[in-house]
């Protein structure tokens, strides 16, 4: 597809763009599809850069604000790039009772990181999630794709230290 | 493939029953949760696999992985049929023994059978474990069953049946009628009637209508919908094709949470199966009726939950509501005519149309019929799903099915609702399943979490927790919810840092007064609920935080000393062991001491202590 916006950014690489393209180009003429391609665009880049948004909102042919108000508004989406290794600790109502505030505390202290931050050497992201419905586990943290439940605060630093 | 018939569907039917109940073979069902699949059920069932290939038993095995069996606490689960013989707890390491004793020499292996605490007794079999026993599964009548990956076994199990007789055999009137008559009500949360309500969307004017289903399950601590969508995805599927007859419609919307992967996955799956066979697509089952249905991934806010904000979700939009009327059944998606059904709802809706309203409604109590799904967690022994008759009380919940509290503390709440519901207390707990009476209470029965909090929990803090998550969740459209839930929770943090003053509880009740009041969506108006139960039931509690400066269950850290009682420590050295600032001194046989200087108040010490030394 011919845009007429280049995009020259850092964390995208020209394989990336291809792939973006491909993205906007098959949702370009779906009503309601924003979401769709912003999810799609961050799963491939790992996050949404603001000339990420602009180069989207051209592709799609709307407004940037519109984009820029969809992309601000579900937590799914992140303007601030990742670390490699996303840790989600679920602050759901049964994680809550089960003891995750001395799980999130213990993270904090330990890796100096706050939730919605990233450690200065792009190791870990931390993000406190809603319910992650695995609440028969509580409390839950996934690490990337691995689930793991029944966590204690002496138990999630060795865990987490196994990635690296 | 040609679109099937109802002969074919009975052909499929009988074919499926004979292989699957074919005598001599044993059937090794393997639970295939998000649950189960976290505490390592893809490696038991890998093992498993091996395990029978190399011991040569392929012909006298069949091993199926089905949705989440309910048990969640006690994964990875294995049911064996014939016999219900339920195995708990499974390692890769235990599949040779296992195999052994259960295929080979034919009798269950001991060690890992379920024990019931009260009794220490073994239980051989699934049907006779209390979790178990007080159960009615309606909705999910194929939970821990079928594999819901294969048609074939949900039209072994009277799949799709309901369908083509709502398709072939009845007129839409007749629909709404039946689903009128089985009394169903909304499991979403409001418990709306679903048959007044598919009766405005049908006789809505409009060639162009919508049938959508809420599996955005925003409700913390639920997973009801979750599960179903796992464990018998069809059975959405089918309700929504018996919906889209009745009001004629001829597309579907799934809106479903980004964070439940398996379960998208199982609906795509379920949904080309289905168009495969013709169910889905047009001329269904050669009635001529057009219906198909696509997945909508939500992208994480609590309020597209709601209705009118889920509708703008699909449509690209910021989710926020919008007042009503005009109501969804006039004027919804694209503002066309449209049904928004949660997937509990809908789930019911195949085995109504094949029994009949009357035999649905008569189960339960005066206004609420059928079963309801609970999603049991928190400080609770039996965490899992739990699906019981309307009119069962709580107690019979929270004690024989949930088999009470564990560590031997004491109950002292069951949360209700999520953050639009409340608490109960141990006084009400012979409150029955109804929507009515919960309301009654101060709770609404809501889309089905129900947390157990035991002793250790402080009344506040939850209420803290709750509206920091309806303040962070509040989409900020109108004033009432954007900024009272703020002001809200500034109070109640106060109070939990121990700078509570007296009028602060007067203000607490005031201001939920007014957002109840004021607020345009079902965010605003129930979001104090949360705070107006806690302080109905424990009233107490916020009143020592603010005139005593103390926390009667020790949770809000500002108001703790983190000093040790010598005269209670047993100098067992467990909170020297599990410090991490090594803030402790211990030695054998003295009582331990917290050096506040290093002390970073993570609260690990109150965790590991038995005997509650630490105040
Ligand atoms: C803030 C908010 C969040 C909601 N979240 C959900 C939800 O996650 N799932 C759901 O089924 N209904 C939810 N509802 C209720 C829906 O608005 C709607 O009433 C329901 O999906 C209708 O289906 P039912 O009649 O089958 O219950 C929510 C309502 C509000 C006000
Ligand atoms: S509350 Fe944490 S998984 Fe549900």
């Amino acid at each position: 597809m011919i845009q007429s916006f280049q995009i020259e950014h850092p964390d995208i690489t020209p394989d990336m763009v291809g792939r973006i393209d491909a993205v906007v180009a098959e949702n370009r003429s779906k009503s309601g599809s924003v979401i769709t391609v912003l999810r799609e665009c961050q799963n491939i880049v790992g996050y949404l850069p603001v000339e990420l948004i602009d180069y989207i909102s051209s592709g799609l042919n709307l407004p940037q604000s519109h984009v820029y108000g969809v992309a601000s508004f579900y937590s799914l989406f992140s303007m601030k790039p990742k670390g490699r290794h996303m840790v989600k600790v679920c602050l759901g109502t049964a994680c809550y009772v089960k003891g995750i505030k001395e799980v999130i505390s213990r993270i904090q202290n330990t890796y100096h990181l706050e939730a919605g931050g990233t450690t200065d050497d792009r190791r870990f992201s931390l993000e406190a999630v809603r319910c992650l419905g695995a609440c028969g586990l509580a409390p839950v943290m996934v690490v990337n794709h691995d689930t793991h439940g029944d966590i204690s605060s002496d138990k999630v630093i060795s865990i987490l230290e196994k990635y690296t | 493939m040609p679109n099937l018939t109802v002969l074919d569907l009975l052909k499929i039917k009988e074919d499926t029953q004979v292989f699957l109940e074919a005598p001599g073979i044993t059937t090794l069902l393997i639970c295939g949760g998000t649950g189960c699949h976290a505490t390592g059920g893809k490696s038991v069932k890998e093992a498993l696999e091996n395990e029978i290939q190399a011991k040569g038993l392929g012909q006298k095995a069949r091993i199926v992985e089905t949705g989440c069996n309910g048990f969640c606490a006690m994964g990875p689960i294995m049911v064996v049929q014939p016999g219900g013989i339920f195995y708990q707890k499974i390692k890769p390491e235990d599949i040779p023994e296992l195999v052994d004793h259960q295929l080979i020499q034919g009798k269950p292996l001991e060690r890992l059978l379920y024990k019931d605490p009260a009794s220490k007794k073994t239980v051989v079999s699934q049907h006779d474990i209390p979790f178990f026993a007080h159960q009615m599964p309606l909705a999910l009548r194929n939970k821990g069953i079928i594999n819901p990956e294969v048609i074939e076994h949900y039209i072994a199990r009277d799949g799709y049946m309901g369908a083509a007789k709502a398709l072939l055999e009845m007129d839409k009137e007749d629909i709404v009628e039946q689903v009128r008559l089985s009394g169903l009500r909304g499991r979403g949360g409001a418990g709306f009637p679903t048959g007044v309500k598919w009766d405005f969307a049908s006789k809505s004017p409009g060639d162009v209508k919508y049938v959508l289903c809420n599996a955005d399950e925003g409700d913390p601590g639920a997973f009801m919908d979750r599960s179903i969508l796992e464990a018998d995805p069809h059975a959405v599927l089918e309700g929504m094709i018996i919906a889209s007859k009745a009001i004629n419609s001829h597309q579907g919307y799934i809106y479903a949470r980004t964070e439940y992967p398996l379960a998208i996955r199982r609906l795509e799956i379920a949904i080309g199966q289905a168009r495969n066979y013709g169910l889905l697509g047009q001329n269904i089952l050669g009635s001529g009726h057009d219906f198909d249905i696509e997945i909508y991934q939500g992208a994480g806010a609590f309020v597209c939950g709601e209705e009118t904000a889920l509708m703008r979700s699909i449509e690209g939009k910021r989710g926020m509501p919008r007042p009503r009327p005009p109501f969804p059944a006039i004027q919804g998606l694209w503002e066309k005519p449209t049904i928004l059904n949660n997937v509990e709802t809908l789930a019911n809706i195949p085995q109504i149309i094949i029994r009949g309203g009357a035999w649905y409604g008569g189960i339960g109590t005066e206004t609420s019929k059928g079963t309801k799904v609970f999603a049991l967690s928190g400080d609770i022994n039996n965490i899992g799903l739990v699906e019981v008759p309307m009119g069962t009380s709580l107690r019979t919940i929270i004690y024989d099915v949930g088999g009470g509290i564990p560590n031997k503390k004491k109950f002292k709440a069951v949360q209700l609702g999520g953050p639009s519901g409340g608490c109960v207390p141990e006084a009400h707990l012979d409150t029955l399943v109804d929507y009515e009476a919960i309301a009654k209470v101060g709770a609404i029965m809501g889309s089905g979490g129900a947390i157990v909090m035991d002793e250790n929990t402080c009344m506040v803090d939850m209420a803290r927790f709750f509206m920091d998550f309806i303040q962070d969740e509040s989409c900020g459209k109108c004033t009432p919810c954007r900024e009272g839930t703020r002001r809200l929770l500034e109070i109640l943090i106060k109070i939990c840092d121990g700078k509570g003053e007296p009028e602060d509880l007067n203000n607490l009740e005031t201001l939920s007064a007014m957002i109840k009041d004021a607020s345009l969506c079902g965010l605003g108006q129930t979001a104090p609920n949360p705070v107006l139960s806690t302080l109905r039931y424990f009233r107490d509690e916020y009143e020592a935080h603010i005139h005593e400066k103390r926390c009667p269950a020790k949770r809000c850290v500002a108001l703790l000393k983190f000093e040790i009682n010598p005269d209670i420590c047993t100098a067992c050295g467990s909170c020297f062991r599990s410090c991490p600032a090594e803030a402790i001194e211990w030695q054998k046989k003295q009582p331990a001491r917290i050096n506040r200087d290093k002390c970073i108040k993570c609260m690990t010490c109150f965790e590991k202590c038995k005997f509650d030394a630490i105040f």
